[in-house]
């Protein structure tokens, strides 16, 4: 056997990333509540004469094609991508926790019932529903979040459900079932509350993936469109300059890219830290 | 095992129901007359009714249903709109390539994220590990179309290393013209010989594949850390570390193989997410699959194209969910009574 020398050891990692990307998801959602103070520019003000311009002293990330500073417009475009994380989540939170909580209250033939649509839904992968759906739809933010909601809520419901399921088997649920207590009071006051833990971790496990997916529609022209300042919707503008203008593409996928990661990062250690395997079954 | 057997698939087979029965009302909802698109806008009203009676577009939506539903049976997915071919035909040349590229990825993504999976569970909670999360949560956030557009440009435009898009170098078809067999391009270009195509699409596929492999690769490695980290807590390792083993065996050769059971299931998931992931990246190297196929479709306002795609896809997802869950079932016995 070797022996292990003791090395210094650095402390547990998950939080320290987790702690980071709080940080990180902190100053996201203060620059893009801020925006108006501290972008440098105003939001959609075209320069004719400042097209294309270099990353600079006076543009830190450059202008884009028509003139406008590239860090204003991202500063803005973080408004959008974080008011359709927040809708999509809120959406699909709503309609797939009261599913699923009342499918796994009431068990039996409504159980299946619920449970085999959402699997229809889930058959689905997600961008390609909301692809289609995108089509479907006019182009604008709304067709985005719901778009998103609509291939979204199933995960919710499928886990609420399950975590419902246990805890009416609890026997303060059989207390209150004795007594008399309607069984819409019972999922209201006794069922929800114990079951919302896992979800509102699993919320910003999500939060990441739906800004991608929003970010990708726009990027393929079904969301967000002028004047909406969007990153995917940068890209999109830039690309056809990006091998001569490095910058009018790299900058806005970058935010895509920090975003993302950051809530990713902060789910991760949140979901290792409350280990719902843990805390389903208190 | 034959009870489990016939009740997962009797699921599959209402998923698959409920699936085309959403796929039709989707296309129903498509603002604009299919009629009119097909018979194009100078068609006279005689013509427009003939085409609406070709497609039984004067029946009710119940009847519309249920021939839509007989058609799919028969092997009839509609004709596209676009090409004015057989969708079906359409979805069987663009497929294979999206396989083609989705395959390379996932075997990229498979011998990157295991063994980086590996090293970060070896050296838990030092640097290596803080680099493999930190690494593999990059490789999850990023945009697919942003990092496609990034590497063409750095890699094919300037650099010159690679060409900027294609499936393979299109004057091969005349020089060395390739013989199909199973349509995926490389495979066919292997089994044949026909080195110049098989040399030319392993060139063209490096930059997508590298793209499309940065999310699998990330889950796997971060999947393959989580089940080694808890399998390294189980009682045979503390057997094996007493019988004195070092710690890089006793994980790679007794803790990996229990491990790679959760992982594996994760791979066969991430395949029908890469799947469309991948549309994104075909998009920006012009790769001639399924993903180039419904952009098509999507921006000509092809109903029955876009309508195939869907189908197909879900139904891959709907046939790999179900091989992993019988394989589960197989492996592990308590799956079946679930």
């Amino acid at each position: 056997m070797t022996v292990v020398e003791p090395r210094r050891r650095l402390p547990r990692m998950p939080d320290r990333l987790a702690a980071f990307g709080a940080v990180l998801l902190v100053l996201i959602v203060a620059s893009a509540l801020f925006a108006p103070w501290l972008a440098p520019y105003e939001e959609n003000d075209p320069r004719p004469l400042d097209k294309l311009l270099e990353p600079s002293s006076s543009h830190w990330f450059g202008t884009d094609h028509v003139g406008r500073d590239i860090l204003t417009q991202i500063l803005y475009g973080g408004r959008t991508s974080l008011a359709i994380a927040a809708a999509v989540l809120a959406v699909s939170a709503l309609v797939g926790v009261t599913l699923g909580v009342v499918a796994g209250y009431a068990g039996g033939w409504i159980r299946d019932v619920i449970m085999r649509i959402t699997d229809i839904f889930l058959a689905f992968p997600a961008l390609l529903l909301s692809l289609a759906l995108a089509v479907v739809l006019q182009p604008s933010v709304t067709t985005v979040i719901l778009a998103i909601a609509v291939t979204w809520w199933p995960w919710y419901a499928r886990l609420s459900a399950s975590v419902a399921a246990s805890v009416s088997t609890r026997s303060y649920v059989d207390a209150a079932r004795c007594l008399g207590v309607p069984a819409p009071v019972i999922v209201w006051r006794h069922v929800l509350p114990n079951s919302i833990t896992p979800v509102l971790v699993q919320l910003s496990l999500d939060a990441g993936g739906v800004i991608l997916t929003a970010a990708a529609l726009s990027y393929l022209g079904l969301g967000a469109h002028e004047p909406t300042a969007e990153w995917g919707l940068m890209v999109q503008q830039g690309q056809a300059l990006f091998t001569t203008n490095w910058w009018v593409v790299t900058f806005p996928g970058l935010a895509i890219l920090v975003t993302a990661f950051a809530f990713n990062v902060l789910g991760e250690g949140l979901r290792s830290a409350l280990d719902p395997r843990r805390t389903v079954i208190r | 095992m034959i009870g489990y057997l016939t009740r997962r698939l009797g699921q599959a087979l209402l998923v698959v129901a409920g699936v085309v029965t959403l796929t039709f009302v989707i296309m129903r909802l498509v603002p604009g007359d299919p009629a009119v698109a097909y018979a194009g806008p100078k068609a006279t009203p005689e013509q427009l009714a003939a085409a609406s009676r070709q497609f039984g577009l004067d029946q009710p939506l119940h009847v519309q249903l249920w021939n839509y539903v007989r058609d799919l049976v028969t092997g009839d997915w509609g004709t596209s709109l676009r090409t004015r071919q057989p969708v079906r035909e359409d979805l069987f040349t663009a497929f294979p390539a999206s396989l083609e590229l989705v395959g390379a990825a996932l075997i990229l993504a498979i011998v990157v994220g295991i063994p980086v999976g590996v090293l970060a569970a070896r050296h838990k909670a030092r640097l290596p590990d803080l680099g493999v999360r930190l690494g593999s949560m990059l490789a999850v956030s990023v945009p697919v179309f942003w990092l496609a557009l990034t590497l063409q440009t750095v890699f094919a435009s300037h650099l010159g290393w690679f060409p900027v898009a294609g499936e393979y170098d299109a004057s091969l078809d005349t020089t060395s013209p390739l013989t199909l067999w199973t349509n995926i391009t490389i495979v066919d270009a292997l089994i044949t010989g026909n080195w110049p195509i098989f040399t030319s699409t392993l060139d063209h596929l490096v930059l997508p594949a590298l793209v499309v492999a940065a999310y699998p690769a990330g889950v796997i490695a971060q999947m393959t850390r989580a089940a080694l980290i808890e399998e390294s807590g189980q009682e045979h390792v503390r057997l094996e570390r007493a019988l004195g083993f070092g710690e890089t065996t006793i994980l790679t050769r007794f803790a990996l193989r229990p491990a790679l059971n959760p992982v594996l299931s994760l791979i066969a998931l991430v395949f029908a997410y890469s799947l469309v992931n991948g549309f994104l990246v075909e998009a920006v190297f012009n790769w001639p699959g399924l993903g180039r196929y419904a952009f098509n479709a999507i921006t000509s306002a092809d109903t029955p194209g876009i309508a195939g795609v869907t189908l197909l896809v879900a139904v891959v997802y709907v046939l790999v969910n179900l091989v992993v869950d019988l394989l589960q079932g197989v492996i592990d016995p308590r799956v079946r009574t679930r």
